[in-house]
């Protein structure tokens, strides 16, 4: 199985997110995040969809949305040539036996703390996905109280831009 | 001018050129009612008993006529009726607008009487869908309606409209008719690897659908098939695109197929596809579906290629566009050892074929032939008499044959009988089952208020008949809810409804019966008693490949 970062150029009108994800219900695509937001136009949404298939699922979910009327443009994005970014937000217990500790690895993952009181710990971490997962995963040897994070948005390196993607 | 949203939207129908609606009235469309009644000399609304009967008849207008359908009905149970039917449409790619009323913009969301998130609904079986919030957008929100409908792969689109906009009035200004966006070939580099494919192939078969009907690409596949000396096939939504009697053509293949249709896609090196999906009533077993083939397929539909069988050659574009581009490309060849095999193929054919004497569902089909003119479109509800009407009738024009082919909609045959009688301004046929025909037999109403001359045949055969093939094969003979075992008088119902009809049990009295129905003034009905225990010859059991097609009872 694959991983694919798909981003999607939107009309931004009502409904437009329930038409994309509806295709992905019926369609049963194992989409893996997705994030949805206005643009530097407020004519356009961009959808990041990350999904998980093979190859031929892949060519299957662009086709789809390529149909579907308010889409406007797709673009796949290569990881190798693009920037990738989520969001984590973090709750832990806050415990004096395990308080050094927690920040220690929140030091060594760049992870910010926002917010601090007598019973908990939280914390704000931007990274790519595998840096997020990796955090999470250290921070379950303590208690985790809530987690909270984006899915992952992504843009293209270089000048062009996927407004300029006209045919697929 | 200003006028009302409900003035509006009839105004922008006859911009289109649509002359012909079909629908039922209720409560949140009445403004709409109210309109067409003031226009009721431009615009000819039929009222159906049901709004699945409307929307079924807005398909078959479309089917037989190219263009857009158009059935409104009111909001709530209105607007669900018609989910049948756009499904319907959906599956088979038939441009078709349905237009809702809802509950005023005010009440949306309190689950005020009626009201249905109708564009919730339709999502995932319309091309797209829109609910006009503003009397401002409903114009040009009708005229993209249109153009979506008919572009690329046509489908249908509903509007929904509250009451509330219908009754605003804006300024509205006349509009040329929309044009659906311009058809394109399919890239150069594809359409030069399929002339390499094609022309270094031994054995190739041309596989059409319904995307040749729609993309008026006859002539194309015709030439193509010339120049490669191929024979044709094609899918049930195919039928009528070429005639079933040219010398290529070899009949519907899958799992009711013609034997050699079938055979020869198992048997060719390369299959042509054209504005066809390789569904799985098609395929059978992927995995066993013609392994020594590579494919070429052209669709509209970029979605369609490699999505249920590997093409090697994709081509998105018009297949009109396309093949023009492709066929300079193509030497033209001849093919006597492929051709013998197909003439081979096509004797086994003749030594499976049923010529029993007496009323047999074939013997039905051929003697209604006769009556055909060739024009005459035929629609069919779906089970066996669908497939033996498929497999027996004879087309000599595209658009004539009018099925369900996708969604298998029982019940679709009589909405779109009458449909197709609007369209074509002739006398349609509907050939029809009893289990079927007691799904939509409430539209002989229609049929009778409008003097629509249809000749419905009911193949009766007492039980569900292809679902009790099934059983019979699949499951031990357990008649499970298929024996019907009903006590209708199909003449005296006709009767009743101010038709008229009569029952007959010989193939002569059939043939004398068609004779009294092809000069009746309205409907007709022939109640045809044929045997509970025919089969659909042949078949390939689900699943199955060709080495299991079963084109003998007892196989």
């Amino acid at each position: 199985m694959n991983r694919y970062t798909v981003a999607v150029l939107v009309r931004n009108q009502f409904g437009v997110l329930n038409r994309v994800t509806s295709m992905f219900r019926r369609r049963q695509f194992n989409i893996s995040a997705l994030t949805v937001s206005e643009t530097e136009t407020s004519e356009l949404s961009r959808i990041t969809v990350v999904f998980e298939g093979e190859e031929n699922n892949k060519q299957q979910l662009v086709n789809q949305l390529y149909k579907l009327p308010d889409v406007c443009s797709i673009k796949e994005l290569d990881p190798d040539n693009s920037v990738s970014c989520e969001l984590l937000l973090i709750k832990m217990k806050n415990d004096p036996a395990t308080r050094e500790e927690i920040r220690a690895a929140a030091d060594a993952f760049g992870a910010v703390t926002v917010d601090y009181a007598k019973d908990y710990l939280m914390f704000r971490l931007s990274d790519v996905t595998r840096r997020i997962d990796d955090f999470i995963n250290l921070m379950r040897d303590y208690t985790i109280l809530e987690i909270c994070r984006t899915g992952s948005v992504s843009l293209e390196k270089g000048g062009t831009t996927i407004r300029q993607v006209i045919n697929l | 001018m200003l006028l009302s949203g409900a003035d509006i939207l009839v105004e922008t129908l006859l911009e289109q050129g649509c002359d012909t609606v079909f629908g039922y009235p209720g409560g949140q469309i009445l403004n709409v009612y109210d309109s067409l009644y003031n226009y009721q000399d431009k615009i000819h609304h039929i009222l159906t008993a049901h709004e699945q009967g409307a929307a079924h008849a807005a398909d078959g207008y479309a089917r037989t006529t190219g263009k857009v359908g158009v059935v409104i009905s009111t909001s709530g149970p209105g607007a669900t009726n018609l989910v049948t039917g756009i499904a319907t449409a959906y599956l088979d790619s038939i441009p078709m607008i349905a237009i809702c009323g809802n509950v005023p913009t005010t009440q949306i969301g309190t689950d005020s009487f009626q009201e249905l998130d109708i564009t919730g609904v339709t999502l995932p079986i319309t091309k797209h869908n829109y609910f006009v919030g503003s009397v401002d957008e409903l114009a040009d929100t009708v005229r993209e309606a249109f153009v979506l409908a008919k572009s690329g792969r046509p489908g249908p689109v509903l509007i929904d409209i509250p009451k509330d906009v219908q009754i605003a009035k804006c300024e509205y200004t006349p509009e040329p008719p929309v044009t659906a966006d311009e058809p394109y070939a399919a890239k150069e580099v594809r359409i030069q690897e399929a002339a390499e494919l094609i022309n270094a192939a031994k054995r190739p078969f041309v596989y059409f659908g319904g995307g040749v009907i729609a993309a008026n690409a006859q002539e194309e596949m015709l030439s193509l098939a010339e120049k490669i000396d191929a024979p044709i096939g094609c899918s049930l939504m195919g039928l009528s695109g070429v005639p079933t009697d040219h010398p290529r053509f070899l009949g519907m293949q899958g799992m009711h197929g013609h034997y050699a249709s079938s055979m020869a896609m198992h048997n060719a090196d390369l299959i042509v596809s054209l504005g066809v999906r390789f569904n799985d009533r098609v395929t059978g077993n992927r995995s066993k579906f013609a392994t020594e083939a590579k494919i070429v397929h052209i669709d509209v539909d970029g979605s369609e290629l490699s999505k249920t069988v590997h093409a090697v050659c994709g081509l998105r574009g018009d297949v009109k566009r396309t093949l023009a581009a492709l066929l300079p490309m193509i030497e033209e060849v001849r093919r006597p050892e492929w051709n013998e095999k197909i003439t081979a193929l096509r004797g086994e054919e003749e030594e499976y074929t049923d010529r029993r004497d007496g009323l047999t569902p074939r013997n039905a089909i051929l003697t209604l032939n006769r009556y055909l003119g060739e024009n005459t479109a035929v629609a069919t509800d779906v089970g066996q008499h669908q497939m033996w009407s498929a497999q027996n009738l004879v087309f000599r024009n595209p658009r004539r044959f009018v099925t369900s082919g996708g969604l298998g909609t029982m019940g679709f045959g009589f909405g779109a009988a009458i449909g197709a009688a609007f369209g074509t301004g002739e006398r349609s046929v509907l050939v029809t089952g009893d289990g079927s025909f007691g799904m939509c037999l409430n539209e002989l109403a229609t049929a009778v208020s409008y003097h629509v001359p249809v000749v419905i045949l009911i193949l009766n055969n007492g039980v569900l008949g292809m679902v009790r093939q099934w059983q019979t094969l699949f499951f031990d003979k357990h008649y499970s809810n298929t024996v019907l075992d009903r006590q209708t008088d199909f003449p005296a119902f006709a009767r009743s409804f101010g038709a008229d009809g009569e029952a007959v049990s010989t193939v002569e009295e059939l043939d004398a019966a068609l004779t009294r129905a092809f000069e009746a003034s309205g409907p007709y009905i022939i109640d045809c008693a044929i045997d509970k225990d025919e089969f659909v010859l042949p078949m390939l059991p689900p699943g199955g490949s060709m080495d299991n097609i079963i084109v003998k009872v007892g196989d």
